[in-house]
């Protein structure tokens, strides 16, 4: 006895995922139709010629040239070489701390591995968001300025920026130097990005010491006895033995972690860092093109993502164990 | 002592190297717990948390309607309470299912759960003075009670009880919203601490059955259902949320009809549900995945139909699996909403930069932030043990207390 065509194994998937389907195509549709006749009545139709037009605004610190006179593609590139620039920054950092601290939760010290544990804990369950205000409203901008500002060799931090030595004019050798009151060096670095880039490392390096962790504790105890019957100390132990083993787990987590940091650079607006996203809202206030700005930002950050897993991807290959 | 002193030292002073490290630490570390009490206790001016409770509690919430608040927080309280209550007179769920323990005990604590942090932290802000006695009055006198009354309840009063969450919500849905009765209170007017947690506690009960059906549709064997769930995932994992709820802000208003759009608390409360559908879906797929393919096919063997398979056997395993990333996915929801604020709306981040916009309290940003990331620790926290106490609940291999 045949089941009626209503229950039968090979139609009813297929009359399942047509209905499915059927619906979400309905809803497309039903949500394309609106928008073209909303952005026709508003007389918003999809277009691209607004790029070309002088953006009007000016971004306070770009890595490439830019001025108000400039179109709003122009903009957008700064924009989107500023989120470059400090997803690239921020990620060796958070690497360098996250690893740090990972392997602090290892050490023999017992108050280095506990205030290991308490980092991650803290700054884990507080929101990123409220963690860069705090740095940029409470830390940075309550520097002092001129010679009360923190001197270091060769660094100045100080209210109006960070302030690092390099090669000046004719590639002399120049340290940070007090002007007038104000003061001067070769590489200056805003508080807006400083605070960006420190909540954003402390943040990421917080979840990439989870991950550090969980990638030595995946290592056997028996690799841990065998280099200290050899002779080895604790570092030369973990940094020749256990942590090349344990970057196959390690890999995998950095990429979800590196992908999290990207995106979570676009936050800079709370600080007042001009990044893509910042750029992108001054640009719909003016223009009002909703549709396209928003095109532009899912686009770019879809990209970087994609950039990021791709390369982590090819490491994750590297590090894996070959077996024959 | 001796042997306390003796580990002391084997933990901090084992070799030269470990005692200068350890000295250095500890010279930092008295640093620092000395400048900040020295500013937390002569420099930071601290009534402009306590002059402001109020805002930061509740926002712009007509004063005159407040006792609404007031009854939601102490309803709360009581049904915490009760919950509490019942879950310690029952230290154990009944192992009458192998797999599961009865469903009404993972309601119960599920929703207690997300429900704990929220009259804690209301009732903290809201009652600095007198009513926060009467409330934890409230809290002891319920669970007295409920540990008192609980174990005598039949199965279907346990279920009933469950029941009291769902139905709590919608009353303080009325209760804040108005209608029925009630005068009506906008949105726009909502803010502070309860917006905080309205956003979040709607996107996480709503994401839950979303972000389950997303997780089983990647793992169907139908093609469209699968890539359009996968299709749906990456995308979403893929785009910051700030640029979402831009798109919602922006674009909702071009994509319905004229008029249909929601008001702003609203689309943004949408976009973190869906945001947040997405990564649970991740989560409740890896739980899928450890359950073994035979359980399916046992159950199917068995004669139960594939989604009684999926309700009786698969699902309660996976989620129970998927339960702590589950769990610190609701966290990280808590913790995003305060990206409302960047959109203009006035949750407990964005209250504060209106209080700290206030000439009488400029430069006020180190009390008010640390106040601020204080309470959202807190409540963090208070999540991740809740949840820790419930996997231990619900390991099918702990061994049961001897009740």
């Amino acid at each position: 006895m045949t089941p009626p065509w209503w229950r039968n194994r090979r139609v009813v998937p297929w009359l399942v995922q047509a209905v499915v389907g059927l619906l979400v195509l309905l809803l497309i549709a039903f949500l394309l139709g609106n928008l073209i006749r909303n952005l026709t009545a508003a007389g918003l139709l999809l277009s691209w010629r607004w790029l070309q037009q002088p953006a009007g605004f000016d971004i306070s610190e770009s890595v490439i040239p830019f001025n108000a006179q400039l179109p709003y593609w122009r903009a957008l590139a700064a924009g989107l070489v500023n989120t470059i620039r400090a997803v690239l920054v921020g990620l060796v950092g958070a690497t360098l701390l996250g690893t740090l601290v990972g392997m602090a939760s290892f050490s023999h010290n017992g108050l280095l591995r506990r205030l290991a544990r308490v980092y991650v804990e803290v700054v884990r369950n507080i929101p990123l968001l409220l963690q860069l205000v705090f740095w940029y409203f409470v830390v940075f901008l309550t520097l002092p300025n001129g010679l009360a500002a923190i001197q270091l060799p060769g660094v100045v931090l100080a209210k109006s920026g960070l302030y690092i030595a390099g090669f000046g004019e004719g590639l002399r050798w120049m340290g940070p130097t007090l002007v007038n009151g104000v003061w001067q060096a070769p590489l200056r670095l805003s508080v807006e990005f400083g605070a960006l880039l420190t909540g954003l490392i402390v943040y990421s390096g917080a979840f990439i010491a989870e991950v550090v962790r969980g990638g030595i504790a995946a290592v056997p105890k028996g690799q841990w006895e065998a280099a200290s019957s050899l002779g080895l100390g604790w570092f030369a132990t973990l940094r020749r033995i256990v942590l090349p083993q344990s970057l196959r787990v390690i890999v995998p987590g950095l990429n979800t972690q590196y992908i999290s940091l990207a995106k979570n650079s676009s936050l800079a607006v709370a600080v007042g860092y001009t990044d893509l996203y910042s750029v992108a809202e001054t640009t719909l206030n003016q223009t009002g093109r909703a549709v396209e700005v928003i095109l532009v930002l899912l686009a770019a950050y879809l990209t970087l993502d994609l950039l990021i897993s791709a390369l982590m991807n090819g490491l994750n290959h590297l590090v894996q164990i070959r077996e024959r | 002592m001796n042997s306390q002193l003796r580990r002391l030292r084997a933990e901090l002073f084992a070799t030269p190297a470990d005692t200068a490290l350890s000295l250095a630490l500890i010279t930092l570390l008295g640093l620092g717990a000395f400048g900040f009490l020295r500013w937390a206790l002569t420099q930071a001016q601290w009534a402009v948390v306590k002059v402001n409770s109020t805002l930061f509690a509740v926002g712009r919430y007509p004063i005159e309607q407040q006792w609404r608040l007031w009854l939601l927080t102490a309803l709360l309280v009581a049904a915490s309470g009760a919950t509490w209550g019942l879950l310690r007179a029952h230290p154990r769920p009944d192992r009458t299912g192998v797999l599961w323990p009865r469903n009404d005990r993972l309601a119960v604590g599920l929703l207690a759960l997300i429900a704990m942090a929220v009259p804690w932290a209301l009732g903290l802000t809201l009652a600095i003075q007198s009513r926060w006695w009467g409330l934890l009055l409230l809290l002891v006198l319920c669970r007295w009670l409920a540990g008192r009354f609980g174990p005598g309840l039949s199965p279907t009063g346990r279920r009933l009880a469950a029941l009291v969450w769902p139905v709590l919500y919608l009353v303080g849905m009325v209760l804040i919203s108005g209608g029925l009765g009630l005068v009506t209170v906008s949105p726009s007017e909502w803010g502070g601490l309860m917006l905080t947690l309205l956003a979040s506690s709607f996107a996480i009960l709503l994401c839950f059955p979303i972000g389950v059906l997303l997780a089983l549709g990647r793992r169907s064997e139908l093609p469209l259902l699968r890539w359009g769930s996968v299709l749906y995932i990456e995308f979403i994992r893929g785009a910051p949320l700030i640029t979402l709820l831009f798109l919602g802000q922006n674009i909702l208003g071009f994509l319905l009809p004229g008029g249909l759009a929601p008001e702003r608390v609203w689309r943004a409360a949408w976009v973190l549900t869906f945001f947040a559908a997405a990564y649970l879906a991740e989560a409740v797929r890896s739980g899928l995945a450890a359950v073994p393919r035979g359980q399916l096919e046992a159950a199917r063997s068995l004669g139960l139909s594939y989604p009684k398979a999926l309700q009786h056997v698969v699902l309660p395993q996976a989620l129970r699996v998927a339960l702590p990333a589950m769990v610190g996915q609701f966290i990280s929801l808590l913790q995003d909403t305060t990206l409302l604020s960047l959109i203009g709306l006035l949750e407990l981040l964005g209250t504060a930069r209106t209080v700290m916009a206030n000439p009488a309290f400029l430069g006020r940003n180190g009390e008010v932030y640390l106040t601020l990331a204080l309470l959202f620790w807190g409540c963090c926290a208070a999540l991740g043990l809740g949840s820790r106490a419930l996997e231990r609940r619900l390991d099918p291999h702990a061994v049961p207390s001897a009740t």
